[in-house]
């Protein structure tokens, strides 16, 4: 299966007046077609970051530094802001974590989703508002032929919600970035429009890009996760991998500090200590400080992505492992 | 079991708020007052030393009955003893007592500390309501606290803003400590944190409890987080209990329909293919919430009885449940 | 000490303060005018109300660069023989004086009924608004009008210009604390229900204690703003007050005082005595305006 995202060693930079902040470093992880793929990390660890820099809407001072992002083997980081608004909508779809600032509150849903019909495909007006109501429809939006000429704040939180993944997929993008879409849910919400994502995408083959720091979502949702650490990539593996037997110290104390309905433990696993901020990223690893197995290496040198099994894992371990 | 009084009961706790149009618009539009029923009837106890868990989603009720509980709303109907007194008598000299016994933790670690104090001040500000400890006999307390919940005495001298999410926390912590209560309401008090700052803080919490004998009420959506501290379990819906149990009878073998639908709606880590009850609906308004039993839009088992009466509370082998179907005994299985 | 002041340097504020050239100017600006104002006792060239120093014969001169200047009276001189310069001196010294205790009063009525009024809410909190309200439906020049004519009516003549002083102070004061009360109010409304506030009260803090100690350091933020803008426009009352004649007595002449006196003789020739008290009126209010306008958008929250 091609690839229908690239991300090769993106760097992303904020110059400051303290100095240059490193927010994403060396990051490279890849998405094919119909593939669900997690980017999951704690606050600052930059996956939030990673999903503006594929849409393009990082904001100022922030600026890509160094690599690259393909989209179907073009280059999409070095365009300019027109070109880069054609692109968005069309060939990449962006649900975010509000859907109450994610719609806009002048403009009828249906208006707003018949509208990106228009300016991406070749549609009349009327075709596009017919795509539209069959888009609500297929959300699963009750009575979607008189609502679809409702307001957002006609709407509840997760109809809303429903309605910006209709107008993400509106005009049949190849690439959905989900920021944290469910978070602002309530539970039994969440469950609901975590079906419908993978549902929708799946019909349209789409590539997902799911960034949340719910490993529980992407359990249910993501075929692949990507686990990031302070602006690296930390490890990459199926879920199933990942979750049962992480290879990174970071992941493994990840999956060990979440408590389960399913089985009982006294103590949770504890990681001491808090990721560094950007202003402040240890030399070597940037998790040495905190990781139980800790090595002089890990101090000094930055690890290389070491493929251990079916996993990809950024530790010194596996090397020494794999040479002995 | 002892039969000794438990520390905290609360009998038919009702909360209503009025949220009226002002009284000319309500004339000239012809509306009728609206009443929000944020707690609308909830009975329970808590034993001393046990950690009792609250748990539902948006507008169940939880936060207003955890903030009923340390008097910061008064009740519009029952009562809320804390061992034998009145909360309802929190005003005045023997309210200042009874305040000194029961303290809260809040959910948002940037706003539940001022952030023009100190951390040391901040710590110490029960201390000078409560006794008339010298500044040397505070400073020290303050040093043991921060001690007790994994900080270092020198950040007495630091300002909130300087701390992460998980180490505010703490403080609050400390601070809800400073005059060793004996219970604590904890109002998601790591639900704004990162999931492995969470596991600290939940060991914290659990190790201060072992060590000081604490009795815990714990307010949460994450029913995760409620299986990890939990000695019992209550699932509120729309201001009201609709299932109270013992942690492990609950989440083996969750009786009313709401809960086997929050059981299997959680995203799991470890499960694919569990069998599912249909998720189905939303919280409807709680302005205008369904008749009879407000869970019965949404209830896969719904019968018209459902429809007209509210389900009285009962108690079926130890777990107190709402419920017709339960009570009656109608076939409920998925 | 100088440990704070360095951290000060170093802070947001100071960095913004330093990359921003019209702040930059108008404090300066400001400083030199200050040092001018309360400094006139011992720098001003001439003492213009001792009026053993004047010399009537020197009436009228225009300023130095004209052909009939001198560099005794570097502005030139007044109907009187007064020096401008120096004259201008201490008018700025009362101009400021009057704003900057006006502000003061404003900020501190204000600032207490705002906080009492958002924090306990219901019918004190109507009260106080309904009274703000009607307040600021009257232009602060009427009002200051107002309490200037009932305190003249009422004041036995020669005790006038002994009260002159705390009356117009009273009167712009009275006419600016709406403003603060209603911003203090706003916040306090939004502090009210924030956690600390919740925990102070499980704790059994009691409420004068919270609102002073808890709210109101929290709150002060914008006052500090509207302070600056405040100062510029109470000193522009003052000033139209004095113009109009009911502001400070004429032995200790305010900016607007001169101008007022210097604008009879506009047109026969003689514009340096009220042009100049009216530039640096300008000046003063432009450079205050300048710096608020600059501390407002210094201290918006930005990306932490």
């Amino acid at each position: 299966m091609s690839n229908i995202l690239e991300i090769k060693n993106l760097s992303v930079e904020f110059p400051t007046r303290r100095g240059t902040l490193k927010a994403l470093n060396d990051v490279s992880f890849s998405i094919a077609a119909g593939e669900v793929v997690g980017v999951v990390g704690e606050s600052g660890a930059g996956k939030s970051l990673t999903g503006a820099a594929i849409i393009g809407l990082l904001e100022p001072p922030g600026r890509i530094s160094g690599g690259e992002i393909l989209l179907e083997g073009r280059r999409i980081d070095n365009l300019s802001d027109d070109q880069m608004r054609k692109i968005r909508g069309r060939e990449i779809g962006a649900i975010f974590q509000d859907p109450l600032t994610s719609l806009n509150p002048l403009y009828t849903v249906g208006h707003q989703i018949a509208e990106t019909i228009v300016t991406h495909l070749p549609m009349t007006w009327s075709q596009a508002r017919q795509r539209a109501i069959e888009l609500l429809e297929s959300t699963g939006i009750p009575a979607a032929r008189e609502r679809i000429d409702h307001y957002p704040h006609q709407f509840s939180g997760g109809m809303r919600q429903r309605v910006v993944i209709a107008l993400a997929l509106a005009a049949q993008p190849k690439l959905i970035v989900a920021d944290e879409p469910t978070t602002a849910l309530d539970v039994s919400i969440q469950a609901q429009i975590i079906e419908l994502l993978k549902k929708m995408c799946r019909e349209q083959g789409a590539a997902v890009m799911l960034i949340t720091h719910d490993m529980g979502v992407i359990a249910e949702t993501a075929d692949r996760v990507v686990v990031m650490y302070a602006g690296r990539v930390a490890e990459i593996g199926k879920v199933r991998d990942v979750i049962h037997s992480p290879r990174h110290p970071y992941s493994v104390g990840l999956m060990g500090s979440i408590p389960s309905i399913h089985h009982h433990v006294e103590r949770l696993v504890q990681i001491d200590g808090t990721m560094p901020r950007l202003t402040a990223i240890p030399p070597g690893c940037a998790f040495n400080p905190r990781c139980p197995q800790v090595m002089e290496r890990c101090r000094i040198e930055r690890p290389d992505i070491i493929q251990v099994g079916t996993s990809q894992a950024a530790c010194w371990l596996h090397e020494t492992k794999e040479a002995s | 079991m002892s039969t000794e009084r438990p520390l905290v009961e609360v009998h038919d706790a009702a909360r209503w708020f009025d949220v009226s149009a002002p009284w000319l618009e309500r004339v000239l539009s012809r509306k009728p007052r609206s009443i929000l029923r944020a707690v609308d009837g909830v009975s329970f106890s808590i034993r001393k030393g046990e950690t009792l868990a609250l748990v539902g989603e948006s507008g169940c009720g939880k936060s207003t009955i955890a903030r009923m509980l340390v008097g910061l709303y008064p009740l519009t109907r029952g009562s809320i003893t804390f061992d034998g007194q009145p909360i309802s008598n929190m005003q005045g000299r023997s309210g200042l007592a009874l305040r000194k016994r029961l303290q809260m933790i809040f959910q948002d670690p940037y706003a539940s500390l001022n952030p023009r104090w100190r951390v040391g001040r901040i710590i110490a500000e029960p201390m000078l309501a409560h006794t008339d400890m010298t500044e040397q006999e505070r400073d020290d307390r303050v040093d043991v606290l921060l001690t007790q919940v994994g900080l270092h005495p020198s950040d007495q001298s630091r300002f909130p803003h300087q701390f992460s999410g998980g180490q505010r926390q703490r403080i609050s912590i400390a601070r809800a400590l400073a005059v060793n209560p004996e219970f604590l309401v904890c109002d998601e008090p790591t639900s704004a944190l990162d999931v492995s700052v969470q596991a600290q803080v939940l060991n914290i919490m659990k190790d201060l409890q072992r060590n000081l004998g604490l009795t815990y009420l714990f307010i949460s959506h994450n029913l995760a987080v409620v299986h990890h501290v939990a000695d019992r379990v209550g699932v509120m819906y729309l201001g009201r209990i609709v299932e109270i149990a013992d942690r492990d009878t609950l989440f083996a073998n969750p009786q009313h329909p709401y809960t086997r639908m929050l059981l299997s709606a959680i995203p799991d880590m470890t499960g694919q293919g569990r069998k599912r009850t249909p998720v189905a609906g939303e919280v409807p308004n709680p302005l205008n919430p369904p008749s009879g039993c407000t869970f019965h839009p949404r209830c896969p088992f719904v019968r018209e009885r459902c429809k007209i009466e509210a389900p009285a509370t009962q108690n079926f082998k130890g777990v107190e449940i709402a419920c017709h179907g339960v009570a009656e005994g109608w076939p409920m299985q998925v | 000490m100088r440990a704070a002041l360095s951290k000060f340097w170093d802070g947001d504020l100071a960095w913004s303060w330093r990359h921003t050239p019209v702040a930059i100017v108008a404090t300066l600006t400001l400083l030199v005018m200050l040092i001018a104002a309360f400094g006139a006792d011992w720098i001003a060239p001439h003492n213009p109300f001792d009026l053993a120093t004047i010399e009537l014969l020197d009436a009228l001169k225009p300023p130095v660069w004209a052909d009939d200047g001198t560099t005794k009276y570097l502005l030139g001189t007044d109907s009187q023989g007064r020096d401008l310069l120096s004259a201008l001196m201490y008018g700025t010294k009362v101009s400021l004086l009057i704003g900057l205790a006006a502000v003061a009063g404003a900020m501190l009525l204000g600032v207490v009924l705002g906080l009492i009024s958002g924090y306990a809410g219901g019918r004190i909190d109507a009260l106080i608004m309904r009274v703000a309200d009607v307040q600021l439906s009257f232009p602060a020049i009427l009002i200051a009008l107002l309490i200037d004519g009932v305190a003249r009516a009422v004041v036995p003549g020669d005790m006038h210009e002994v009260i002159a002083f705390p009356v117009l102070v009273g009167a712009i004061a009275l006419a600016g604390w709406p403003q603060y009360a209603r911003t203090v109010r706003g916040s306090t409304l939004v502090e009210k229900n924030r956690e600390y506030v919740q925990a102070a009260r499980v704790i059994g803090i009691s409420s004068p204690v919270i609102m002073f100690r808890h709210v109101l350091p929290n709150v002060l933020g914008p006052v500090l703003v509207l302070a600056t803008v405040h100062l510029a426009t109470a000193i522009i009352t003052e000033a139209t007050l004095s113009f109009l004649g009911v502001g400070v007595p004429p032995t200790s002449p305010s900016l607007g005082t001169l101008i007022r006196v210097g604008n009879d003789f506009l047109f026969s020739g003689e514009w340096w005595i009220t042009i100049f008290p009216g530039a640096a009126l300008v000046l003063l209010v432009l450079s205050v305006n300048l710096l608020g306008d600059w501390l407002r958008d210094a201290l918006n929250p930005r990306l932490s």
